[in-house]
């Protein structure tokens, strides 16, 4: 459906170069869910934006890479092109509820914004999808709704708006980047259910970038792990979940707070993020890693297969789990 | 405790029904922060009022048989003061003026001075009105370009583009029509050369001469808020007299000359919140949306810009009002059979001694209006200021 392949975006300001992402692979299939996880400024948003194309540019800069949709590349594509694309058939949920709606216009104006762009439709027809939508993301009384502004609704009530204007023109792929981040526990569970319930209904792909392994657990069918512009671990939920094959991934999930962990100190990964002009050679994750032997300093890690889709970027764990089976 | 505390605030936010509902249509809300300003309320009633006598002015001024009729000369009836009865025997059937009365006077021709105030006021508010619409117009589209698109380089190719085009449009309105459309030729197919060029050419690298044209030179916003810099030099009054001197005298030249030297204004303002409107979410979800550039600045950013422009607007009619009635009083404005608040006070003041309601009337009445117009811009500004209001 959709793939993106080792797509490679560089920032550059006042002569540093940032590389936000170096070489990044990976693909949605038709209705599955697949979550982009790592922590603040690994890359997730920067890759979801560059797929729609509105990355600012400069800043940014492709340095290479395709990003595959239905046998075309996106990358390729002309301004008008894309904007037939966006939104039509790949949709974008933004992180902030807040401040992605526009505050001068009611949620009818901007739900039918999409659909005045992409299609023909007469007013009382868009009225009736209008309706219909908010219904279907559950808002109540969404008759009443449709004359509100933003600001005279809730958080919640606004990311389901959001949500209702992704899905407006039915498209295959929604892209949500961190939906839920800026919403209180309950509200968060309640968009994921709603998440999970649209995209059966609808059989749309659905991409979710996330840095809440809550979430991820809830939501996803197959993982991507991000660390430092690059993936580290790909692999279905279970795999990631029960067998992490990659010490970063092993130590996010050691540092998730859990009911048998009570009263222990909580696990965290010593060291920061490389800063993203400065990464370190090789392995990008060494400085942190418990497991990194001389080589991770110098050689950049391929993929080890793990079998059943399940990848890693990490020699050392691989060698080690290999001769472990050798043995048995 | 916490209870009462709540309650107060909400007698105090005047909201009756609760927490959860601040419904409250734009219309009223605008009121509410409008009241307490005593002096923009009372602008915005001279305001309506003053609309309202310019409109009633421009009925009951115009056609063949006008109720009142500026334009009746009435030799005998000439410098008469205010609430001066009219001499009925000296008059035709005709002439007796409709309110039995000279309300304001008469000038030196016996013209009803309160028939020619009428006729004025739809002038002046027209040229405020158009003067300002052009102005704001012009403005939004300066200023929206060059805060959205300000990044984007100019090329030389531009450049050269601009002049070739410019210099064959002035070839050809000075007579010299052939080289003058063959400029004009070669500039738009060099503008619509793109359309066929990639097919032809494709990806090839350009020759050396296209790269030198294809080099960037200064950004889109230089261009523009250099050229608002240099528009801001002149003094706009004699700009404004310059040109009125060279074109034939009308109240439409007025009007555009007027709008076309005090956009600069409205394209700074535009320009500003566009800059910072770029960065905001809601219009990288626009442009995820797939809506285009142009959508995007004219439907979703110009909104959110609107509250400054509207506010100079304001202040903006009433100077347009004043320099109209500067150029009338200079003799440069609206050609005389027309009535206008500035060549009635002109005219007057050959007799300000003799005659000061001449003078008086119409200077007064410039005063209140601009005065008013002011006012509300001001007032409009502070409800406009989301700073200003206690919600958000």
């Amino acid at each position: 459906m959709l793939s993106v392949q080792e797509l490679t975006v560089y920032f550059t300001s006042n002569g540093r170069v940032a590389r936000a992402l170096d070489g990044v692979s990976y693909e949605i299939r038709k209705g599955e869910t697949v979550c982009l996880v790592g922590e603040s400024g690994c890359g997730k948003t920067v890759s979801a934006l560059t797929i729609l194309g509105i990355i600012p540019q400069p800043p940014a800069q492709i340095m290479g890479g395709t990003v595959l949709f239905d046998g075309q590349n996106l990358l390729d594509l002309g301004e008008r092109e894309m904007q037939k694309i966006r939104g039509n058939r790949i949709a974008m949920v933004f992180q902030e509820p807040m401040t992605s709606l526009n505050p001068v216009f009611t949620i009818e104006d901007q739900i039918s914004e999409a659909i005045m762009v992409h299609e023909k439709a007469g007013g009382k027809e868009i009225r009736q999808r209008c309706i219909k939508l908010l219904k279907d993301v559950g808002i109540p009384s969404p008759e009443e709704r449709l004359k509100d502004y933003p600001h005279q609704l809730s958080g919640g009530q606004r990311q389901r708006v959001m949500i209702a204007m992704a899905l407006t023109c039915n498209p295959d792929v929604v892209i949500a980047d961190e939906p839920t981040t800026a919403l209180d526990v309950t509200i968060q569970a309640q968009i994921l259910n709603l998440f999970r319930e649209l995209k059966q209904i609808r059989k749309m792909s659905l991409l979710y970038i996330t840095h809440d392994l809550g979430v991820v657990a809830h939501i996803a069918d197959r993982i991507y792990v991000m660390y430092a512009g690059i993936i580290v671990e790909q692999g279905d939920t279970i795999h990631i979940f029960h067998s992490p094959q990659h010490p970063y991934t092993q130590g996010l999930l050691a540092s998730l707070p859990s009911r048998t962990k009570r009263g222990g100190t909580l696990h965290s990964i010593p060291g920061l993020v490389p800063d993203p002009a400065h990464k370190p050679l090789g392995c990008p994750f060494h400085p942190r890693c418990s497991f990194a032997i001389k080589s991770c300093q110098i050689q950049f890690p391929e993929m080890y297969d793990y079998g059943e889709g399940h990848l890693s970027r990490c020699p050392v764990l691989y060698k080690k789990d290999r001769s472990h089976y050798e043995k048995a | 405790m916490k209870k009462t505390d709540t309650h107060t605030l909400h007698k105090d936010t005047g909201l009756e029904e609760g927490p959860l509902v601040p419904r409250e249509s734009r219309v009223r809300e605008f009121w509410r922060l409008l009241k307490p300003n005593k002096l923009a309320l009372a602008g915005l009633i001279i305001f309506v009022f003053f609309f309202f006598i310019a409109l009633t002015g421009l009925v009951l001024t115009s056609g063949n048989r006008p109720v009142f009729d500026p334009a009746m000369v009435r030799l005998q009836e000439k410098l008469r003061p205010p609430f001066s009865e009219p001499r009925l025997e000296d008059l035709r059937p005709e002439e007796i003026p409709t309110l039995g009365i000279y309300l304001l006077g008469t000038d030196d021709l016996g013209r009803d001075v309160f028939s020619r105030m009428l006729q004025g006021a739809w002038v002046s508010s027209t040229v405020g009105f158009v003067a300002v619409g052009i102005a704001v117009l012009i403005g939004i589209v300066m200023g929206g370009i060059s805060g959205y698109f300000g990044r984007n380089p100019v090329r030389v190719d531009h450049i050269l583009v601009a002049f070739i085009v410019s210099l064959g449009g002035g070839l050809m309105v000075a007579g010299a029509l052939f080289s003058g459309g063959v400029l004009l030729l070669i500039g738009c197919a060099y503008i619509l050369s793109p359309l066929w060029w990639r097919k032809v050419l494709g990806k090839q690298s350009a020759p050396r001469l296209m790269r030198f044209l294809y080099k960037d030179t200064l950004s889109i916003d230089t261009l523009i808020m250099r050229l608002v810099d240099i528009m801001l030099c002149f003094p706009v009054f004699f700009l404004i007299l310059t040109v009125v001197a060279l074109l034939p005298a009308s109240m439409y030249n007025i009007m555009i000359v007027i709008g076309l030297t005090s956009w600069m204004g409205t394209t700074r303002f535009v320009r500003a919140e566009l800059l910072s409107l770029r960065e905001q979410d809601f219009v990288t979800a626009a442009k995820a949306l797939g809506v285009s550039d142009w959508r995007i600045i004219f439907r979703h950013m110009i909104p959110n810009a609107m509250a400054p422009v509207l506010v100079s607007a304001t202040i903006g009619i009433a100077s347009a009002i004043l320099i109209e009635a500067g150029l009338s009083f200079l003799g440069f404005g609206v050609p005389p059979p027309h009535a206008t608040w500035g060549n009635i006070l002109s005219d007057g003041k050959r007799f300000i001694f003799d005659a000061p309601w001449l003078t008086f009337i119409p200077g007064f009445a410039i005063l209140i209006v601009v005065l008013a117009f002011n006012l509300f811009g001001e007032g409009l500004r502070d409800v406009l200021n989301p700073k200003l209001r206690e919600r958000y």
